[in-house]
């Protein structure tokens, strides 16, 4: 039981890490590529890269935060420019050659020893140099914080019973959410009468009470407790989510104005769109700028709680995005976060659980960290070929080609 | 007597560390130490530490190129100054003073300053070190000279060329015939030095023997592939983009599946030394030349078939309209299970090759890092021609290996390689034998 409980906890302090945060970011920027704009970007990790040496390097030489974001955002916007005009009047495999080979560039320049000065090299620049501009701006005070306050141990002496009840409502709240998602998402057809369609949003309001009730309960069950401030405590979590948060209205706010439209125009149909009169190619570019500045900014999310090192953001979390991105589901709000969150969540479970349950002369430490990513290798496999539209995507939205 | 000696060997071995923590010393006399606000150090060691030069003046010069200070090295060659405003300077070394024989070694661009000077930014509160290297005056006339290193560097990337054309082959055909851009293509590579370890090095069967296996194995693999994977895929009318999305599932799987059963560190294919051959300036071991025969007979076998057999008609007939071709009577689906396995074959022999001459040694990511390069080969000669794949791979191998001598520092050789790529596809996107059609 202990060993369950343990695992849990391990899985549920990865899913709030702001290294979760800090991708779920990056693909919420592949999600405005690939999901809505149809365009192949292979070098999202490029884009955070800059993005972590634009912010890390200007704080390390005393450029206030506010202008060291600005400078890692306009890095990501050049090396968007950059990629973009070559290759966006050509075909799609084009721009996912050119983008994952530029992303591999700027990993090598990154290594350089000649830049050891500013990127140190293969080591990358410490956390200690660059994090307390960052960390100093807390205003959460000290000590340690448990999340929720109110948890299993104030019932019942913190019987196990209590936590076994916690987690009982989290899946009950699972099961009513996806019921009525299903149920809200046939409402949706505009087939449905208009009675149905109007109660499709009470299922809705219900849903996202449903939804914080099972966050809840996963907290009152499993608490978490870390610092309030400092370098990788509640802080760097509050704001690395709380840019999640505002990425994904950024998004929802973008792809519902007329210029989203037009970005699932290009997907749909390029020459439709030209035949219109549009301008592909700008479209095109302005969509890619924008979610490279996503890109950037989860770099930054991402070196917050860590290190610039250039080796751990390289090609694999491009590829770890991507499968996020579907296991969520493409085109979707929603699905980028919790693509990402599940992502992660799956993978530490895997891990911890092959730790835990098989034994070492089968599989050593190492090992369940590998057979963790040959899991993930495998899920995204499988999650193209049997449920390309992820868990919140719309089979009909991506038929497309690029 | 011995215990001086050991202490100061330890002295010379705490120095780069007392400099970095910025601690008190016992020789503080010679060294600078940087406080916050106050001073900073510009410190440094002429000479390599395992060979000082000891009694060089080192001149400091400020950003306006006036000199500010001149100190002489110490007997392990080191020299400090301390600064009290941050900014540029430049160090150099005075000619006359430095023993017979040597010179200074110019600076990388990156770092250089007027007159043969190392510029360096010198930061208040912390040490900084310029790199000042010295090289003996005859280091032309007795190391390599510019030009032998050139020759050498262009059998490397000859070498080198050779081993990506007969990977980017495969990759190329796969392109060609079924669209697909194969990320996992690099780890059918791996998978050739990873058999060939397990067979040649583990189970100990004579190396050409070997070679040949490794070669079908790896060919049942593509066979298989298709037979169980593509084939059925295409059968339900997967996309392309989501096939490609596929490949880098299967790429990831393998990646770790290598490291799972294989390890993560560089294994043998085999341990004998086979010696090496000299021509003239040019040094090769004995398996290269191999490897570089073994790779054009390949290359030129799969020549022969594409352009003078009927399989090699009906491949290329279904690369340029697989709907015409199979009304034409040609069995699609057989040659693109023909070009897999082909393809596969390839990519293993590649990779044995590879392992045996290149990276001396076969890791989970031995294919990984040449991917690109592989990409760029095929992207550079026109994307699905094959011809334009070996055009495009000689290339990207003598790019790579020329941009060493020619200047590219460490690891950026292969970023001149992909910047090449990208450059290319600004001025001929359609690559350099790929035809001049609409791809956009």
């Amino acid at each position: 039981m202990d060993t369950i409980l343990d695992i849990l906890g391990a899985v549920i302090r990865e899913a709030i890490s702001p290294g979760t945060a800090a991708v779920a970011i990056a693909v919420i920027g592949l999600n405005l590529h690939f999901g809505y704009t149809g365009l192949l970007n292979f070098g999202q990790s490029g884009f955070m890269l800059l993005g972590a040496y634009g912010f890390a390097i200007s704080l390390v030489h005393d450029i206030p935060l506010p202008l060291a974001v600005l400078i890692g955002l306009g890095l990501a916007f050049v090396f968007a420019l950059v990629l973009g005009i070559p290759t966006l009047q050509l075909r799609g495999d084009y721009l996912a050659i050119v983008t994952i080979s530029a992303a591999e560039i700027i990993r090598f320049v990154g290594r350089l020893a000649n830049l050891k000065d500013l990127t140190g090299g293969a080591q990358g620049i410490q956390g200690r140099t660059y994090q307390p501009a960052f960390v100093d701006l807390s205003f959460f005070g000290d000590g340690s914080f448990t999340l929720v306050p109110f948890n299993y141990t104030d019932v019942a002496d913190g019987a196990g019973w209590v936590r076994a009840l916690g987690g009982l409502v989290f899946a009950a709240c699972v099961v009513a959410v996806v019921v009525l998602v299903r149920r809200a998402k046939r409402a949706d057809d505009p087939a449905a009468a208009p009675a149905e369609r109007r109660r499709g949003l009470v299922h809705k309001l219900l849903v996202a009470l449903i939804v914080v009730i099972g966050l809840y309960a996963v907290f009152f069950a499993m608490p978490v407790t870390y610092g309030r401030s400092g370098v990788n405590g509640w802080w760097v979590r509050a704001v690395a989510w709380t840019l999640v948060a505002l990425s994904t209205l950024v998004v929802y706010l973008l792809v519902r104005s007329p210029w989203g439209r037009l970005l699932r125009g290009v997907r749909e149909d390029e020459d439709a769109m030209r035949s219109l009169g549009r301008n592909v190619f700008a479209i095109k570019m302005q969509s890619l700028v924008i979610g490279g500045l996503f890109g950037a900014l989860g770099g930054m999310v991402y070196v917050l709680a860590s290190t610039v090192q250039p080796d751990a953001l390289g090609r694999q979390i491009t590829f770890f995005a991507y499968t996020a991105l579907l296991l969520g589901g493409a085109a979707t709000i929603l699905g980028p976060v919790l693509g990402t969150v599940l992502f992660f969540s799956a993978r530490i479970l895997i891990r911890e659980s092959a730790r835990a349950y098989v034994p070492d002369s089968v599989m050593s430490t190492q090992q369940t960290e590998q057979f963790s990513f040959i899991i993930v290798g495998v899920a995204l496999v499988l999650l193209v070929i049997f449920r390309p539209q992820g868990i919140l995507g719309n089979k009909r939205e991506l038929r497309f080609n690029v | 007597m011995r215990k001086g000696l050991v202490g100061a060997l330890l002295l010379s071995l705490l120095v780069p560390l007392l400099l970095l923590s910025g601690s008190p010393s016992a020789n503080a006399a010679t060294l600078c130490l940087p406080k916050p606000d106050e001073t900073g150090c510009i410190s440094g060691t002429v000479g390599s530490r395992a060979e000082p030069v000891a009694g060089v003046d080192v001149v400091l010069r400020d950003a306006e190129g006036n000199d500010v200070e001149t100190v002489t090295t110490a007997e392990d060659g080191k020299f400090s100054f301390a600064v009290s405003e941050a900014g540029e300077y430049f160090v150099v070394l005075d000619e006359e003073t430095l023993p017979d024989g040597l010179e200074q070694l110019p600076p990388r661009s990156a770092i250089a300053g007027p007159d043969g000077s190392v510029k360096v930014a010198a930061k208040l509160g912390t040490s900084v070190s310029p790199i000042v290297e010295v090289r003996s005056e005859d280091y032309d006339a007795g190391g390599e000279s510019f030009t032998d290193q050139i020759a050498q560097s262009v059998v490397n990337g000859l070498r080198l060329g050779l081993l990506l054309a007969l990977a980017s082959l495969g990759l190329s055909l796969i392109y060609g015939t079924t669209g697909l851009s194969n990320f996992a293509h690099a780890e059918q590579v791996t998978l050739g030095g990873m058999v060939a370890y397990g067979l040649v090095n583990l189970a100990g069967i004579n190396l050409w023997l070997g070679i040949v296996v490794t070669t079908v194995i790896c060919a049942a693999s593509g066979y298989l592939q298709d037979r169980l994977l593509w084939q059925p895929l295409r059968r339900r009318g997967l996309g392309l983009t989501q096939l490609m999305i596929v490949t880098i599932g299967l790429a990831l799987a393998a990646q770790y599946a290598y490291q799972f059963f294989v390890g993560a560190s560089l294994q043998k294919v085999v341990v004998r030394d086979f010696g090496t051959t000299t021509f003239g300036p040019v040094t090769l071991t004995n398996l290269s030349f191999l490897a570089m025969g073994v790779a054009i007979v390949a290359i030129a076998v799969v020549g022969y078939v594409l352009v003078r057999t009927r399989i090699g008609q009906a491949t290329r007939a279904v690369s340029d309209n697989p709907a015409l071709a199979a009304a034409s009577g040609i069995d699609v689906d057989k040659i693109i299970r023909l070009v897999w396995t082909a393809a596969a074959g390839l990519a293993g022999l590649a990779g044995v090759l590879y392992a045996l001459v290149i990276s001396n040694g076969i890791r989970w990511d031995t294919g990984m890092q040449i991917l690109l390069l592989l990409f760029a080969a095929v992207t550079l000669g026109g994307l699905g021609t094959a011809f334009g794949a070996f055009v495009g791979s000689i290339i990207i191998g003598l790019v790579v290996e020329l941009a060493g001598p020619l200047g590219a520092p460490g690891d950026l050789k292969y970023a001149v390689a992909l910047g090449i790529l990208i450059v290319l596809l600004l001025v001929r996107p359609q690559g350099i034998l790929g035809r001049a059609e609409r791809v956009g």
